[in-house]
């Protein structure tokens, strides 16, 4: 333990603490609790019952108030530990509450009330998880439907995503041809090209095509990425082309190069690509919001959103989606992060 | 694989075909299409079609079904006696929207770099399980805005975290989402946590490509650590940063998403930046106006535009040191 505390507290040249020691220590342990506190939070309230979520101040877990149905009572009654008037504590059920005097009953002899001071009393609280938050909006509302839109989106995105932005960068880095620094001027420019720009064009292109309020509609205009094609292509010209020369010799065809040579030796890259486009197609929300209205149609981001203005009252419900929400970009975060951090680190593109 | 593998056999054949008649670079012209289609139709013509949807009135959004009106747009969009005071100007929302998100860019974006700075500094120390540490810095980054603006909005709330916090200190509850000031500074404390990361970790890159030599040598000559710092940390992380500054920028003058979630643009219009101007004035709005939001979302174009221009710049001219 001792040595576990002194390399973890490790200091520069191991001499006293430095005021920059002590710095480094607040901002970490201060970046954890802010950078995870709300999420955990999250969860956690999303396990409460609404009336515990309405309690102020909150607890940090889920916690409930007993009840017990007690004969010749018809609603289920509130339990308490009371302290009685000779030091002894007593569980007892809460009839009615007059001024600061509770009316309380043993649940066990039912007939004899009990009066207690408000102030003698608290409550019997137990913890309990409100899986039925989790469960009911699958069932009561349409948050199935919309988790199936939002991974069918997902899914397909990333599919042509990968196919179409990687037979562009196998163009652009293995063929000569008229016309291939244009590409990519293109290409480049639509980096400067974001949806906030062109949404109102766009929007009457969709309609146009039909493609209003269909998930096509959501997934067509995301799929050629310009950062997919440029991660791919930088791949891609580390490829020697002596391999590609080769596979021609023994009459290959292009697109048999393309599939059999090419792609598995920019799996690395592939990988990549698809880690990023799975977080950035399932959490798209303001093409999606546009495109789609009808209801039966939108994807968890969409639903949520729209639910979490409606539903006003209903957190529980709230909190319960928007960490099922949460759940897949937590599982790429764990498992993929360093993929995700090294992607970054290298291309500086989001 | 064994049925993909088959999928793509078939495809083989009518392709070797296509090879044959037009050629190896022909087929280039065939791997580029897909991509460059799908561009064409959803990026290029949209852009140009803006200009002109910019130039037309009515609330139709089929081009053939609007008049064109010139620059009708844009001489109401800069209708305006003071530009400082959105109140003066036709297009109050506008002038609003432009204002929140100067401000807004300013802030969070200066504040973004401090804090991205300080916190990539730290991770670059020798530290036990860096990665770990990384990784909470991290975290947010990857979170859908929708659920960041859900979160924050519960932990803003009457009975929230935050106030939960407070009465710990015997302070009272505060609704901080109805109150302009504080939902302002929220919005952009809540872009700072959602974002940071991100901006840390492209600025840990660049101390990493630092060589270490140099602090071995500074070392050697027992050079105060501040000196190390403005000496040899800060010029040689100066290109990095100023592309991580332009990255910021640009992201931040769209901001949109989770601050829509979080506030919807209000109290009143004190939250209400460009973008969420933009998508409301072309579809939300019972009066839309999509040409009047072309028109803006050309003028914020622009002003992105030319902050990819820096960027780029930038980059040129780090690649061309590198070089010599």
């Amino acid at each position: 333990m001792g040595k576990v505390a002194r390399f973890i507290l490790r200091r520069k040249g191991g001499k006293g603490w430095h005021w920059t020691d002590i710095f480094t220590w607040v901002w970490l342990v201060g970046g954890l609790i802010i950078m995870f506190g709300p999420a955990v939070w999250l969860v956690f309230s999303s396990l409460k019952t609404p009336a515990a979520l309405a309690e102020f101040p909150p607890s940090i877990l889920p916690y409930v108030t007993s009840q017990a149905t007690v004969e010749g009572y018809d609603k289920p009654l509130m339990l308490y530990d009371a302290k009685m008037p000779d030091g002894s504590t007593r569980v007892l059920a809460e009839v009615r509450r007059i001024g600061l005097v509770a009316q309380m009953v043993d649940p066990k002899a039912p007939a004899e009330i009990v009066k207690v001071n408000i102030n003698d009393r608290t409550p019997v609280r137990t913890m309990s998880f409100a899986t039925e938050n989790y469960t009911e909006p699958f069932v009561h509302f349409d948050f199935l439907r919309y988790l199936w839109n939002s991974v069918f989106v997902t899914v397909v995105a990333t599919v042509i995503t990968l196919v179409v932005n990687s037979m562009a960068a196998f163009a652009l880095s293995k063929y000569e041809f008229k016309g291939r620094s244009l590409a990519m001027l293109v290409i480049l420019a639509t980096l400067m090209v974001p949806l906030s720009v062109i949404m109102v064009p766009l929007y009457s292109i969709i309609s146009t095509l039909g493609l209003f309020n269909s998930l096509w509609g959501v997934i067509l205009p995301t799929v050629a990425t310009p950062t997919g094609v440029f991660i791919l292509r930088q791949y891609m010209l580390t490829i020697p082309d002596e391999l590609i020369d080769a596979a021609r010799m023994d009459k290959a065809s292009e697109w048999q190069i393309y599939w059999r040579i090419v792609l598995p030796l920019t799996a690395p890259a592939l990988a990549v690509l698809a880690i990023f486009s799975v977080v950035w197609r399932w959490n798209d929300f303001l093409w999606p919001l546009i495109v789609l209205s009808r209801r039966e149609l939108y994807t968890l981001q969409v639903g949520l959103s729209i639910y979490s203005g409606e539903l006003n009252v209903q957190w529980h419900f709230i909190l319960a989606m928007t960490v099922v929400t949460m759940i897949p970009v937590v599982l790429v975060f764990i498992f993929l992060q360093r993929f995700i951090t090294t992607g970054i680190a290298g291309t500086g593109l989001k | 694989m064994a049925p993909v593998n088959a999928v793509m056999r078939i495809i083989d054949v009518p392709l070797r075909r296509l090879q044959k008649a037009t050629g190896i670079g022909g087929m280039a012209t065939f791997f580029l299409a897909p991509n460059m289609l799908i561009f064409g139709i959803f990026v290029l013509l949209p852009l140009v079609i803006n200009f002109v949807y910019s130039m037309t009135g009515g609330t139709a959004f089929f081009l053939s079904e609007r008049d064109f009106i010139g620059g009708e747009q844009y001489s109401r969009l800069f209708q305006c006696q003071n530009y400082l005071d959105p109140m003066s100007c036709q297009e109050d929302a506008f002038w609003t929207a432009v204002g929140n998100t100067f401000w807004f860019v300013v802030l969070q974006v200066s504040l973004m770099i401090l804090t991205a700075l300080i916190t990539a500094l730290i991770l670059n120390r020798e530290l036990a399980a860096r990665s770990f540490w990384r990784a909470v810095f991290f975290f947010p980054v990857l979170l859908s805005p929708v659920v960041v603006g859900l979160i924050w909005k519960w932990i803003l709330q009457r009975q929230g975290l935050l106030n939960f916090g407070l009465y710990q200190f015997g302070m009272d509850p505060y609704t901080w989402l109805t109150d302009r000031n504080w939902t302002f500074a929220a919005t952009i404390g809540v872009s700072l946590w959602a974002h940071m990361g991100f901006y840390a970790l492209i600025i840990l890159a660049g101390l990493q490509a630092i060589p270490k030599d140099l602090y071995e040598a500074a070392e050697m000559d027992g050079t105060k650590p501040a000196r190390v710092f403005w000496r040899i940390t800060l010029p040689l992380l100066a290109p990095n940063l100023l592309v991580v500054v332009v990255l910021a920028l640009i992201k931040s003058v769209q901001v949109f998403d989770e601050i829509y979630v979080l506030t919807g643009g209000g109290p009143g219009t004190s939250t209400l930046f460009l973008t969420q101007y933009i998508y409301e004035t072309g579809f939300a709005s019972a009066l839309r106006n999509p040409g009047l939001a072309a028109a803006a979302s050309i003028l914020m174009g622009g002003v992105l535009v030319v902050l990819t221009l820096i960027q780029l710049g930038i980059g040129k001219r780090g690649e061309n040191k590198g070089k010599r």
